[in-house]
Order: C-alpha cells, then sequence, then structure tokens
C-alpha cells in the first residue's frame, strides 16, 4: 500500500476549502471527555535500519506451513499452490475490488466469477454454480436451508456424523430459530450403515447430507446414499473436497443435487482457518432457490459478449424479507483464486495431483500402522487423509514429539465432543493425518521414525 | 375477455367466473410495473388454495412478486405455456395470459372482490 503524505500547506489548503481552522476541530463532535489529551503510549520511532531489524528478527518468529511438514487434515490442508495463483489475485484491479454492487460496471470480476462458476460445473458435474459463498461450513447450512425451500418439507433434516463436527454446528446455528428437526446418523464404523439412513429418512425429510470424503477421510458409499435419499423424496446434498475429484466420481454423476465444498485446497493458503471459499452448485431446477450471486454471460447492444448479475430480483436488497438467502456476496479474492488454480491445473493437472495425494497418504498410512501401538482408526477405503488411533495413553507425546521432529498432525478427534458418543474411548486416541502432494518420501519416513522413538518412550 | 367482466384483487390479480370455474391471471398494470418478465413460477394440478394463498410467483428483472388466489379453489388447469411464453402475458394480460383455473369452493366469495371502477380507482392511490 503506497504511504499518501501531505505538508503543511497542503493541509492547510485542505482546511480552508471545508472551512475548518485546525485538524483538531474537526474531532469537536466526539464529546470532550471521551477524546484522548495526551500522546499515544508508543514506543519511540525507529529509523529505517532499525526497523527493518526489527521486522525481520519478528518475522523470524513465524513457524509457518512452508518450514514444517503440515500433515493436519480436518477441512484445512497443505496443498501447493503455484506462484501464477499469487501472481494474478495480487493485481490491483483484483486485489482492491470488493464484491460488485454496482455489478455491471466491474465486467473483469464478472468475467473471473462466470469463468468459476464454469470451471466449478465442470469439476463438480452440476448444472449451476453460484459466485461462491463465505466457507464450508456456510455453503452446507445454505443447502440445507435450499433444499427445504426446494421441496417444500421445512421440519426435517437429516445429516451423517461423518460431516465435519463443525458444519454441522454451523447448520444448528442457522436453523436454531426454525422448527426443524436435525436428526444426525452416526458413524461409528467410519462409515455410514445404509440401513440406519434408510430408518431415518421419511416422507418429511427434506435432505441427507453426506461428505466425502467424510471428516475421519473415509469414503461414504455417496451413489447408493443419493438413491436412498430420493427414494424419500429428500434430495442429496453432498460435502466434496474439490482435490479429491481429479480421482472420484462428480457429485452431479452420481445424482446429487447439491454439491458443496470448502474450497480452500483450491489455491488457497492456510491462513490461520480463513478467509476460505465456500462452494455450491446444484441441479438447473433448484436454481430459482440458490442462494448468492450468479453471473450469466450476454450480449450488449453493440453486440459484444458481457457479463451481468442474474437472479438478483431474489436478493435481499430487493426483496427484503423474501429473499432466499441473507447472503448477497461472494468470496471474490479467494474465488479468484480457485479459478486461476483450476483452470491451471486442468483436467489432467487436477488428476495428477489428486493421484500424489491418495498414493502418498496411503504409502503413510501402511508405514505408520507397521508401528506396535499405531493403527487405522477405521478399516474403509480413504483418499489423502486417514484416522490414526495410537494406543496405550500415548497419543499427546506422540504428537508433542512430532511437533518437535517437525511434523502437525491433527486434529484430535476428541477435540470434537460429539465424537466422545459416537467413538467412545477410541475418540480419545483418535487423531487426522493428511497427505498432500507436497510431502515426500522423506517426509513421511522421517514422521514414521518419529512416532516409532514416541512409542517406544524413546 | 372484457376488463369490465372481471374482478379484481388488490394484489392485481383479475378473475373471471363462470359456473363455479374460474379463470385468474395478472392486470395489465402488473405486467407494466414488473417491466421485464423473465420467470413464472406455477402450482400443480389438485393443489388446494385457500384465500389469499399463494400459489406461484413472477419474476422480472426487477422484482420477484408472489401470485395470491383470489378465492378458495381447486386448481383444476395450469397454463403451461406461459413459463416458455412469457411475452403472453403483456400482449393479452386477460385472455390468453390466464394462468390457472380454479373449481371454486364458494361462489358468493366472489362478492368481496372489487370491480373494474374500483379496481382503478386502486390502482391510482396505491400505485403498488
Amino acid at each position: 500500500m503506497a504511504y499518501l503524505f501531505n505538508t503543511a500547506k497542503q493541509q492547510r489548503a485542505m482546511l480552508q476549502t471545508i472551512g475548518v481552522d485546525s485538524i483538531s476541530d474537526l474531532f469537536n463532535q466526539v464529546p470532550e471527555q471521551l477524546r484522548l489529551k495526551r500522546p499515544l503510549d508508543l514506543p519511540p520511532p525507529l529509523s529505517e535500519i532499525e526497523l527493518e531489524a526489527h521486522l525481520r528478527e519478528c518475522a523470524g518468529r513465524n513457524v509457518g506451513g512452508s518450514s514444517r511438514a503440515c500433515m493436519q487434515g480436518g477441512g484445512v490442508y497443505d496443498h501447493f499452490i503455484p506462484a501464477v495463483v499469487d501472481e494474478i489475485a495480487s493485481r490491483g484491479e483484483f486485489y482492491t475490488a470488493y464484491t460488485p454492487y454496482q455489478a455491471e460496471a466491474s465486467q473483469g470480476s464478472l468475467q473471473a466469477f462466470f469463468e468459476y462458476q464454469t470451471l466449478i460445473c465442470q469439476l463438480t458435474g452440476m448444472d449451476v454454480s453460484n459466485a461462491s459463498l463465505y466457507e464450508g461450513g456456510t455453503s452446507v447450512s445454505e443447502a440445507a436451508l435450499m433444499a427445504m425451500r426446494a421441496t417444500q418439507r421445512r421440519e426435517k433434516i437429516v445429516i451423517l456424523g461423518s460431516v465435519h463436527p463443525e458444519y454441522r454446528e454451523v447448520v444448528e446455528t442457522y436453523l436454531s430459530h426454525l422448527d426443524c428437526e436435525i436428526v444426525v446418523v452416526s458413524t461409528p464404523e467410519g462409515t455410514v450403515d445404509l440401513a440406519n439412513v434408510e430408518a431415518a429418512l421419511d416422507d418429511r425429510t427434506a435432505c441427507l447430507i453426506v461428505q466425502q470424503p467424510n471428516f475421519f477421510g473415509c469414503l461414504e458409499d455417496a451413489c447408493r446414499l443419493t438413491d436412498i435419499a430420493h427414494r424419500y423424496g429428500a434430495l442429496s446434498v453432498v460435502s466434496f473436497d474439490p482435490i479429491s475429484l481429479g480421482l472420484l466420481k462428480r457429485p452431479g454423476d452420481f445424482g446429487a443435487d447439491i454439491a458443496v465444498a470448502e474450497g480452500q485446497p483450491l489455491g488457497i493458503p492456510m491462513q490461520y482457518g480463513g478467509p476460505f471459499l465456500g462452494i455450491l452448485a446444484c441441479r438447473q431446477n433448484f436454481v430459482r432457490q440458490m442462494p448468492g450471486r450468479l453471473i450469466g454471460q450476454t450480449i450488449d447492444r453493440n453486440g459484444e459478449r458481457c457479463f451481468v448479475l442474474n437472479l438478483q430480483a431474489r436478493e435481499q436488497h430487493i426483496r427484503r424479507e423474501k429473499a432466499t438467502s441473507n447472503i448477497c456476496t461472494n468470496q471474490g479474492l479467494l474465488a479468484l483464486r480457485a479459478t486461476v488454480y483450476l483452470a491451471l491445473l486442468g483436467k489432467v493437472g487436477l488428476k495428477e495431483v489428486a493421484e500424489l495425494c491418495c498414493r502418498k497418504a496411503h504409502y503413510a498410512a501402511e508405514q505408520l500402522s507397521t508401528i506396535d501401538g499405531v493403527e487405522l482408526m477405521f478399516d474403509r477405503p480413504f483418499f489423502k487423509e486417514f484416522s490414526l488411533r495410537i494406543r496405550n495413553g500415548k497419543l499427546d507425546e506422540v504428537l508433542r514429539n512430532a511437533r518437535c521432529d517437525g511434523f502437525d498432525l491433527g486434529p484430535t478427534l476428541r477435540h470434537f465432543q460429539s465424537f466422545a458418543t459416537q467413538f467412545g474411548k477410541a475418540s480419545e486416541e483418535g487423531v487426522l493425518v493428511a497427505v498432500t502432494e507436497k510431502r515426500t518420501r522423506d517426509d513421511i519416513d522421517r514422521l514414521v521414525r518419529s512416532l516409532r522413538k514416541s512409542v517406544l518412550g524413546l | 375477455m372484457d376488463p369490465a367482466e372481471l374482478n379484481y384483487t388488490t394484489t392485481h390479480e383479475w378473475i373471471y367466473a363462470h359456473r363455479g370455474v374460474a379463470a385468474v391471471g395478472i392486470t395489465e398494470f402488473a405486467v407494466r410495473a414488473l417491466t421485464d418478465l423473465v420467470y413464472i413460477d406455477l402450482p400443480d394440478v389438485g393443489r388446494m388454495l385457500g384465500v389469499g394463498e399463494v400459489f406461484g410467483e413472477v419474476e422480472s428483472v426487477k422484482a420477484v412478486s408472489e401470485l395470491c388466489a383470489p378465492v378458495a379453489g381447486k386448481v383444476i388447469e395450469v397454463n403451461e405455456s406461459l413459463p416458455d411464453e412469457l411475452d403472453i402475458l403483456s400482449e393479452d394480460p386477460y385472455g390468453r395470459g390466464w394462468m390457472i383455473k380454479l373449481n371454486i369452493s364458494e361462489p358468493s366469495a366472489l362478492h368481496a372482490l372489487l370491480d373494474l371502477a374500483a379496481y382503478q380507482e386502486h390502482c391510482t392511490t396505491d400505485s403498488h
């Protein structure tokens, strides 16, 4: 950001123009007793040399994902971000723009979002995507509300216990003032038992919410779950990992009605847990129930291609209390990052990333389970993430030592209260491990050595 | 259809009743106020509607308006050609622009509605 200075002469000229005698007069509207009448309590100014040394010292204390091997999972992943993503996203035209309120004047932003929507549709196999929402949790919640509107069933939704517990909390918050029952089908075996889902559904159910791969990393039988939902006239809402679609069947291909995701893996840094990107796509027939902004392509009066905001009439600034959603914006800059990332990787690149994650994760799981007292918590197929069970009360020690050795694992399952009831004692011993394309075989082997030492108490 | 033979609601629907069956649409005034129409959502045949109940919505580039049933009744027919040809609404709002046909539950309910003069009066005093 540029440093904007002004001289005493310029200040006088400005004050004169607005008819004020001094800068302090500008604060006259602040009540006398609230005004600070002493200098701010700040350390003395630094010279440029001192300042640079000070900042360098501060920055040196940062421990970022790039200086360690981050193998944390649970919805946020340390995927590689190609330099071109930052290059484009940091251009002033994009970087300083907020979601366009005078939309059609911002053709560049609209084009980027239109391309984002196109890429998300290709990625998911769905008909239509909005221009993005805030993050994974809001996407799941908005999908639930959308399903309630589309089916006119406002009394009940069913959600699997293997959906991210924080997403489930967001759903609970969203629905807390509606008369809607949220039925959670528990997943003690890591994935859900189809018969239990069948028992939970009925003809009052608006939707079935499934996460694929689920929170524990396991693959649910998303196809059959979708079929079961449809049998009861409920919509199938699938929360997916965008990278996984390089290998797994697309939600649109197995009949999901609404596909949602946390878009962080698509070129967005982990940045201490946010801001992230909410993806939401659906079938054409639900487009008018869809929240958020939707960019369309058309031609202007000169016959040139141009972009417009569609379906605005359903947004809250026009429709007030009858709006589809209170979300009237999108996550512009991060949607742009995802657009650049997907465009750069393409179909083949995304498949390669997915394959690398999958192979490396399976190598890691195989090696880690050779350690005595360490095992996979669930015997289920997985993609890039798995739940590791560390027995004999060694979990804390293992995590502490791994951290010292430069590896971050987690979150632990006991971090989430709802798992205590689902898994009992096992939840005390479970931790998530995710392996992205960034991890090398050497990283994984060193992690295995670190854990082996820890469980032996060395 | 002659506008003088119709009854009207304050929410800008018209209704024409004959032998217990009624056709319902929206007025020319409403169509003009909405400007460019882009979408219409109509109910399924068989649905029971109460007086004033929302039976669908019509959307323009500027606004979404709900369609309200002038009288109670059962939907016996829906104008299937409207969703694909919204121009019909501006070309012939009182004829080919009909939206639904109802089996009226209580024919006497029609008396509570506005006649043309009263509706025109309503349009000049209330621009919504």
